[in-house]
């Protein structure tokens, strides 16, 4: 548990577009997905999930279908809109810029200098 | 609770908010389930899987709250949720409703009812087109409003600065109906006045500049409607208005009621046919002044400034061309609608001070409610504590508290202006003086209610407030572990400096209710220089019934007569008009002896003039200081005499003592002697006016056809009154007459001081009310509040003036704090009531002591409840309980 990461403000909703790109997905489905694709490696308080989950329906990225789990039970289940989509590839861009400035930035060889 | 569901259900259907709710709890359910099965698929039984899913998922409140939140446009259901809320807990708590309600509903109320008098008379104009650039030209520095008519005509043919300058004067004359004389109040309108003003008819036609001459006449739509029951046929009959024909020819429309905001008219005819309705012809005379007010539009583009230069120009050549005349031709402009002059800027300065006042009362409201929400957040710590815990934001729970200060403030507001309505209406209908069709046009319109709307949300939003620190502050953690502590502090509180200020406010208003009444107490018995008890007035109009001036004399001789022939009657005197009547009074400039250029500037003063019978001066109880009273000898063949007053004595003689048998020059050149002195008195009904010199001149010398009788008996007044009527009708049954007893007839000069103290009495009343429930909040919170510590100190020992001291004494101190800051505040306040009530002044040792003993007895009063449970305390039961 220790090891886990804090997620860091705002990338929780790129997390969700992310998980529901590869299909879709209901609440704790999209929460083990993002375990399963982040190697379990971040903290997430489950009930965290839906306030993003909502936002990201009435901004129109996710849309939103009830139907039946693969537990029987009934869920809504969240798919990507094409401005989800489109929205998804932004935001994966800017994160990659910014990860790369970051990491160059508090790279070895600037403590050096 | 039934409609707010029904209410609520449609709100929620309309925005599909209740099913999205169900979908949204069924949703976290399902994740929780999920989650519980792998749990259970893991090897946990059913039971805690289901208990672990639900730890893990976190706030399942907060994170439905937030979801909703973040679903968008949660607002209004939040807010119902709000409002139910809020409602549980004021029916939980009815005495602290009841209370904060009445309490908003008196200082809205009050701020109601005080704005709506603002409203209506200084902030509402006249119901004329474009009444914004509407000036009355006031003359001189006493801002008189009266001009002549060759002045009035000059003004106007000469100014550039005005679209038309219109003239008005009020009078009474006598309508003959067939049956007998009745009054009627006429105004005698220049031929331009409703084309300038923008009045279409309702009915007819309107006087034009083109027809004045003809004897037309208009009626007011309230009178043809009254009188006439709005028959149209009554176009082209002739009425005969003190004797004289004059033909309807229209009536004006209904709003339409004349040029003062406060009078209503009957009929309108033509100013130039004034020698017809008085006696005299004063058209042609430069020097008489009997015009009530000229007015006019301003021209687009022209300044106030700009307007009185133009007149002053006009003014100074006026001065130079007529110096016997005209003087202090200096103009300046008012706004219309009141009365002028000295009267209208006091009533402004008197409704700015009420509604100062009245603005205080509902900030010690406020400061009230705010320290029982304190009050009530405090013991509510608990409840807020756990809701935090559960995950409630601490801006939801804010927001809830908000919600029911809103509602108290919203419910107090609601029946303060129902309230207000309701008296407003009847103040609108009221004519307090029989007599004269004078009333105030308050009836509230939409700004009443959005001030009331306003004042309601601004005083719901301050009293909420108050606690808003407190609650930031709660840690749930503490509170729930330990149960609220009441912090026994020496610090001064927000509470008490709320409280403190609250008594300071209350003390304000009782300190300029008690200078109020005790001025008014004064002036009703202070000196008028007459005495108005047991005193009869009768008051009669002889050139209503066709006598001139000349035949005047002889009529009211027989007048006299007939009354003294009354059983119980001891005297009669006639007078052309008593003091502190509102037409009261001629006013003439003298001249000494020597002067021989008789030029307004050159005048010695300018004194208040009576026409009187021999026995007036003994009638109206006017005490003769030295000389004789006038005699029927002194006629038009004797030598022209006068009693004045002692002011007048001391001012154009030197001294009172050296004007008997001195002689002085009215405008006309004649030499008149003094014969007599008498006290000085009263005479124009604003009684807090300076003295002024005046001279009583005998009727027979100047004789005048206004007459009043003065019947002084001790006989029972309503009797009285139905003899004095019969012997009238026995002499000229055409003869309009109005009997009242003196005292009564004073009501108009001693109108605004009974309103001021009134109203001033009602707001100290409200202030006391307030302070009461403040202190006693304040005092029944502390002692319920520090139970355990004073049952302590009872059990170790403490004496009952100790235990009162620790439970009490700090309400105390801040009582007197309080009192004595708004005591000082309230003698600064109270020069304002000078100007209004006759005689107030704080600086009053009876005064002073009234409003310490006040508020002391408030304090006794406010704190004798909980000092009695404080005393009743059994410190075996508090120990145990705790």
């Amino acid at each position: 548990m220790t090891d886990q990461a804090q997620l860091l403000p705002g990338t929780l909703d790129l997390l969700i577009l992310r998980a529901v790109s590869l299909g879709p997905l209901h609440g704790y489905g999209v929460l083990l997905r993002i375990g399963q694709i982040s190697g379990n490696a971040l903290l997430i308080e489950q009930g965290a999930l839906y306030p993003g989950l909502f936002r990201l329906v009435r901004q129109g990225l996710l849309k939103a279908n009830w139907g039946t789990s693969e537990n029987n039970r009934r869920a809504k289940f969240y798919e990507l809109t094409a401005a989800g989509r489109k929205r998804l590839r932004e935001e994966t861009n800017n994160w990659n810029r910014l990860v790369t400035a970051i990491g160059s930035a508090l790279g070895p060889q600037t403590e050096e200098v | 609770m039934k409609l707010l569901d029904s209410l609520r259900f449609r709100i929620a259907t309309l925005f599909h908010r209740s099913r999205m709710n169900a979908e949204m709890e069924e949703e976290l359910r399902a994740h929780v389930q999920h989650r519980a099965d792998d749990l259970q698929r893991s090897g946990l039984p059913r039971p805690q899987a289901e208990r672990r899913a639900r730890i893990e998922f976190g706030g399942h409140v907060r994170y439905k709250e937030e979801s909703r939140e973040a679903a968008g446009g949660t607002l209004v259901e939040s807010l119902i949720q709000d409002v139910r809320f809020a409602l549980r807990m004021l029916r939980k708590s009815p005495g602290f409703a009841a209370v904060a309600v009445v309490t908003l509903a008196m200082a809205i109320g009050a701020n109601a009812v005080v704005f709506g008098f603002m409203d209506a008379l200084v902030l509402r104009s006249l119901n004329v087109p474009q009444p914004q650039s509407l000036y009355i030209i006031e003359r001189g520095t006493d801002k008189d409003s009266s001009e002549s008519y060759p002045d009035y005509l000059d003004l106007r043919d000469r100014n550039r600065s005005f679209d038309g300058l219109i003239a008005y004067n009020i009078d009474q004359a006598g309508l003959d109906t067939g049956k007998n004389l009745s009054r009627v109040w006429v105004y005698e309108v220049t031929g331009n006045y409703f084309d300038a003003l923008g009045i279409q008819p309702y009915l007819g036609r309107l006087i034009h500049a083109s027809d004045e001459h003809a004897p037309d006449i208009v009626l007011t739509y309230a009178y043809w409607h009254s009188h006439f029951q709005d028959d149209r046929s009554v176009m082209g009959r002739v009425l005969h208005l003190n004797s004289h024909p004059f033909t309807v020819i229209g009536v004006t429309p209904p709003g339409f009621r004349g040029t003062v905001l406060i009078f209503s008219p009957d009929f309108f005819v033509p100013i130039v046919n004034q020698q017809q309705l008085d006696s005299d012809n004063a058209l042609n005379a430069r020097g008489n002044r009997w015009i009530g007010e000229v007015l006019g539009h301003l021209k687009a583009g022209v300044t106030p400034a700009q307007a009185v230069a133009d007149l002053n120009s006009i003014g100074s050549d006026l001065e130079k061309t007529y110096p016997k005349e005209d003087a202090q031709m200096s103009f300046s402009l008012e706004r219309s609608g009141l009365p002028g002059g000295s009267f209208s800027s006091a009533l402004q300065a008197f409704l700015g001070g009420l509604m100062l006042l009245a603005g205080l009362i509902l900030l010690a409201a406020c400061a009230n409610l705010g320290s029982l929400f304190a009050a009530r957040a405090a013991d509510r710590s608990r409840e807020v504590a756990l809701r935090l815990a559960l995950g409630a934001g601490r801006t939801r729970i804010l927001r809830q508290l908000f919600t029911e200060a809103l509602l108290i403030s919203l419910i107090g507001g609601a029946a303060g202006l129902w309230g207000s309505v309701v008296l407003l209406r009847w103040l609108n209908v009221w004519q307090p003086f029989p007599q004269y069709p004078l009333n105030m046009p308050v009836n509230p319109d939409a700004n009443v209610y959005g001030v009331a709307l306003l004042l309601s949300l601004v005083s719901g939003l301050l009293f909420g407030a108050v606690p808003v620190k407190q609650v930031l502050r709660t840690d749930p953690y503490q509170i729930i572990k330990s149960g609220s502590v009441a912090r026994v502090g020496r610090r001064i509180t927000a509470r008490d400096a709320l409280l403190a200020l609250q008594i300071a406010i209350c003390a304000v208003l009782i300190t300029s209710s008690m200078v109020a009444v005790r001025g008014l107490v004064r002036s009703l018995h202070s000196n008028f220089g007459f005495e108005p008890r047991n005193a009869l007035l009768v008051d009669t109009d002889l050139n209503m019934a066709g006598y001139k001036a000349d035949s005047a004399p002889a009529m009211q001789k027989r007048m006299i007569d007939a009354m003294v022939s009354i059983s119980g009657v001891t005297s009669v005197g006639v007078v052309n008009i008593p003091p502190l009547q509102a037409a009261c009074c001629s006013e003439s400039n003298i001249f000494t002896d020597k002067t021989a250029d008789l030029r307004p500037s050159n005048a010695a003063t300018r004194v208040v003039m009576f026409s009187i019978s021999p026995e007036y001066l003994q009638v109206s109880g006017t005490p003769l200081l030295a000389g004789r009273d006038l005699t029927w000898h002194d006629d038009k063949h004797a030598p022209r005499v006068a009693v004045v007053n002692r002011l007048f004595a001391s001012r154009v003689f030197g001294s009172a003592t050296n004007g008997l048998g001195g002689y002085y020059k009215v405008d006309d050149g004649t030499r008149i002697q003094v014969v007599g002195i008498v006290e000085d008195g009263k005479y124009s009904p604003n009684i807090t006016e300076d003295p002024r010199p005046a001279m009583f001149l005998p009727i027979l010398q100047s004789p005048s056809t206004e007459t009043w009788l003065v019947v002084r008996s001790s006989a029972n007044a309503q009797e009285l009154a139905s003899a004095i009527r019969t012997k009238l009708r026995d002499l000229d049954a055409g003869l309009p007459t109005f009997i009242q007893t003196w005292n009564q007839a004073m009501d108009g000069a001693l109108f605004a001081s009974r309103m001021a103290v009134a109203a001033l009495g009602i707001l100290g009343l409200m202030g006391a009310m307030l302070s009461i429930t403040g202190i006693f909040g304040m005092a029944a919170y502390s002692v319920s509040k520090r139970k355990r510590e004073l049952g302590i100190r009872m059990a170790l020992g403490a004496q009952r003036k100790e235990v009162l001291q620790a439970a009490l004494g700090r309400g105390f101190k801040l009582l007197a704090f309080g009192s004595a800051a708004g005591l000082l505040l309230g003698i600064l306040a109270s020069r304002v009531l000078a100007s209004i009530v006759y005689q107030a002044t704080p600086r009053d040792p009876l005064v002073l002591a009234g409003v310490v003993l006040a508020m002391t007895l408030l304090g006794l009063l406010a704190t004798w409840i909980p000092a009695q449970r404080a005393l009743s305390l059994d410190p075996l039961i508090l120990l145990r309980e705790e």
